[in-house]
């Protein structure tokens, strides 16, 4: 919990400093010593990263602090870097093609928060879960759901990865283990919470983990919804059956049009998590880098489970709330101010300052995504529209509904069904 | 306050046994004193019992589940026999934990909510019908919900509106959803065990009035293997003058007043539903094929109702097979009062369903001559 230091603010929960009788130190469910983190904890040297909403608290201005970062590798540097392109370049792609009506209704772009899905989503397994909002599009991507499923599903073609039946707000990938996007404020959060509770069901009950520790569930959602009463919620019951989730809070300031100011008494978010029990952690969501850290430990202290931790990610959308906004009420000094703190500009210059690659090898990433992003489009262009046959199909699991099987009897009239036995 | 009004509905099942000593005419069926008997809440709490039994990935969850043995006391003996890891008490947060079961079957466990009153389930219903209902359909067949929530549904006794409204229509209105309603304890088992069987989303609607009244029962309905059918409907009486649709408790209604008719000539068939979604459309039409008169009886509000699902089916299908206007018995159309004579009068009666039966067969007596 210590190592946490590296972010730029820390709460731990103040349980410990509570009075005896509160036997609640938990024996470590991960007995093997192997599964801690070998790295040591990061010295706190990562002093004041300019965080967003405390600077427009305070007014101050000034320039972030000097970036210091752990040791990344140069292959490590490179996807992230490759992931955050490959969002941002995505996205830019969505607006073009929605302006031309290929896509439709409400779509939301990342722009400028890919920091927060990259660093974050890259350090996850296959089997850990990510749980998202409308705003999904670049979750999906960093998860390793195709960049032509994504793009096909936003052009409602039957390639999509939910076969055109989600959409821009609702995408799905069972083999990514993206439990989907939630279209409402704060409705993914006690999804997410019950995919960690089954990963923690699965360990305890079941005893189906697997050596590594739990599956961990990451919760996207934005400062809107740390208003929002579902949140409290969920953060009192992760905390209280110690599950392996970690919430990430995409502070972008903006709830459509509501000031996080104007909307929140107290607006550092990260400070709730200390309220229930588990460490609140703030971090500088426009720098990949840091995100990272302070993702990897979270995510390991929930695998190794201890528990939820909250991530509050000050960030910044660098258009609208969603292709229809006409996003009127942020003022122009603040927008460059952000826009000058981009994070994948950010990241390149950190690159080739540690001499991690040269700036054609970032070239050639950056045209790779492009031919990756065009193929995309082409892909779901080409791709067929759902049939009419397909209207009908998946309202329910059982083939038919109704639990009527294929041979048109009722499933409970198998033979199979009463004895238990059958799948139904 | 919240809180208040709960616990206040903790020590409602004692009102409902108040209520059913009341109520002469439910235990006035004739059975043989040789059959095994089973209360609804028994039925319900061996049918959850065997299938945590028979499948771990079974678990319950909601307020006061655990240690308290279940509002009603459906839950009881549970938590001792399967542990507080699968018997879990929520703090009161219908969303919260509602959420949380729904992700958990999205990664393949089977929970159990409980809802202490369906009326909770309104702090709740966003992620029955967001997150539970549209899966399967919004990722196209990747992700299903193998959930089930239950509870007591519609008017108990003296609660007011707040604690008293059946939500048959609002949840049977949502595709992807199924709804049942039992009546006996053998519906109670039957269907308690498909729905948690079931790969869908379930909402398993059950009364208050109903968990101590006791059934009789056979030993194939107590095998650990039996289930029901989800989306066929029981004749519970055979006739031929009329037919009477019910759910629930107005099942028992309904046999009440097909016994009063029968002692007047009329031979009325008693459907009871058990399941409201999907909707036994064959057996509602052949049944009205066979009586060619129609009477619905819920105890929800008329409008958009079940009972208008009823006869609308029947109207697609059979038009020309009736005889005789359907009749609609349902709640009246408010708000439950409190006071207990409004309330008597806001609820279908056994005498409503007698009436409009009697209508239907052109034998109806002015309404204030029998009233």
């Amino acid at each position: 919990m210590a190592s946490f230091t590296a972010a730029a603010k820390f709460l731990a929960p103040v349980a410990a400093a509570r009075s005896g009788g509160d036997s609640r130190a938990p024996p470590p469910p991960f007995p093997s010593a192997s599964l801690r983190p070998r790295r040591k904890p990061a010295p706190s040297r990562l002093r004041t990263v300019l965080a967003v909403s405390s600077d427009v608290l305070s007014g101050n201005k000034s320039a972030p602090a000097a970036a210091a970062h752990s040791a990344v590798t140069r292959e490590e540097a490179l996807e992230l870097y490759e992931d955050m392109v490959l969002g941002r370049i995505f996205e830019d792609m969505c607006a073009q093609m929605y302006y031309r009506g290929k896509m439709f209704g409400f779509v939301h772009l990342y722009n400028g928060q890919e920091a927060v899905s990259t660093g974050f989503i890259k350090q996850l397994n296959q089997a850990d879960c990510v749980v998202s909002t409308y705003r999904d599009h670049v979750h999906a991507l960093s998860k390793g759901v195709p960049a032509r499923s994504v793009m096909a599903e936003l052009f409602g073609k039957a390639t999509g990865c939910c076969r055109g039946q989600g959409g821009s707000m609702h995408m799905f990938s069972a083999p990514h283990n993206l439990l989907g996007g939630f279209a409402f404020i704060g409705e993914g959060i006690p999804v997410a919470t019950g995919a960690a509770f089954a990963a923690k069901y699965r360990h305890e009950v079941l005893k189906e983990s697997g050596p590594d520790g739990l599956d961990v569930t990451l919760a996207f959602f934005g400062d809107g919804t740390c208003n929002n009463g579902q949140f409290f919620e969920c953060l009192n019951m992760a905390q209280l059956w110690k599950l392996p989730i970690v919430f990430v809070v995409e502070n972008n300031l903006w709830a459509i049009g509501m000031s996080h100011l104007r909307a929140t008494s107290d607006p550092e978010i990260y400070k709730k998590g200390p309220a229930f029990g588990m460490p609140g952690v703030h971090v500088d969501g426009m720098d990949v880098l840091k995100v990272r850290e302070v993702a990897k430990e979270a995510i390991e202290r929930a695998r190794r489970g201890e528990g939820p931790t909250l991530v509050e990610c000050e960030t910044y959308r660098f258009r609208g709330h969603s292709l229809a906004d006409p996003d009127e009420l942020r003022k122009p000094d603040e927008k460059s101010h952000y826009a000058a703190r981009d994070p994948i500009t950010a990241l390149k210059k950190y690159i080739i300052e540690q001499n991690l690659a040269t700036e054609s090898e970032l070239k050639s990433i950056e045209k790779k995504i492009d031919d990756v992003v065009e193929e995309a489009v082409e892909f779901a262009d080409a791709s067929p529209l759902p049939p009419r046959s397909q209207l009908l199909e998946n309202v329910f699991s059982d083939p038919k509904g109704f639990g009527i099987g294929p041979d048109g009897k009722y499933r409970c009239e198998d033979p199979l069904f009463t004895q238990g036995t059958a799948q139904v | 306050m919240l809180g208040a009004a709960r616990r206040q509905l903790g020590s409602a099942p004692m009102l409902g046994q108040v209520l059913r000593r009341l109520r002469p005419a439910t235990s006035a069926r004739a059975y043989s004193a040789a059959a095994k008997e089973m209360t609804v809440r028994e039925a319900l709490n061996s049918a959850l019992d065997e299938e945590m039994s028979a499948d771990p990935s079974v678990f319950l969850m909601g307020e006061e589940v655990g240690e308290y043995q279940g509002a009603y006391k459906i839950t009881k003996g549970l938590l001792d026999k399967y542990g507080p890891d699968r018997v879990l008490d929520t703090p009161i947060t219908e969303a919260g934990f509602t959420g949380i079961a729904v992700g958990a079957a999205y990664q393949g466990l089977r929970p159990v909510v409980e809802f202490m009153t369906f009326n909770f389930s309104m702090q709740a219903i966003d992620h029955i019908i967001n997150s539970a209902a549209k899966s399967n359909y919004m990722s196209a067949g990747q992700i299903n919900v193998p959930i089930v929530f239950r509870g007591p549904n519609g008017a108990a006794a003296g609660v007011g509106a707040q604690h008293s409204q059946c939500y048959a229509a609002w949840y049977a209105h949502v595709p992807g959803l199924k709804v049942l309603a039992p009546y006996s304890a053998e519906d109670a088992r039957g269907l308690l065990k498909a729905a948690i069987r079931d790969p869908d989303p379930v909402v398993f609607l059950e009364n208050e009035l109903l968990y101590g009244e006791s059934f009789p029962i056979s030993a194939e309905v107590l095998d650990s293997s039996f289930s029901l059918p989800i989306g066929k409907a029981k004749v519970e009486r055979e006739g031929k003058d009329v037919t009477i649709i019910a759910y629930s408790k107005m099942v028992g209604y309904a046999l009440q007043a097909a016994e009063i008719l029968s002692k007047e000539g009329i031979s009325a068939e008693v459907i009871n539903l058990r399941s409201i979604r999907p909707l036994d459309r064959a057996a509602i039409n052949a049944s009205v094929r066979k009586t060619n008169r129609l009477v619905t009886v819920e105890e929800s509000f008329p409008q958009h109702g079940v009972g208008a699902e009823i006869c609308m089916s029947v109207v697609e299908e059979s038009f020309e097979y009736l005889d005789a206007p359907v009749e609609r018995i349902a709640g009246a159309d408010v708000p439950m009062p409190y006071a207990a004579n409004l309330e008597r009068m806001a609820v279908p009666q056994v005498d409503d369903i007698v009436r409009a039966a009697k209508r239907t067969c052109y034998r109806s007596v002015p309404m204030a001559a029998t009233a």
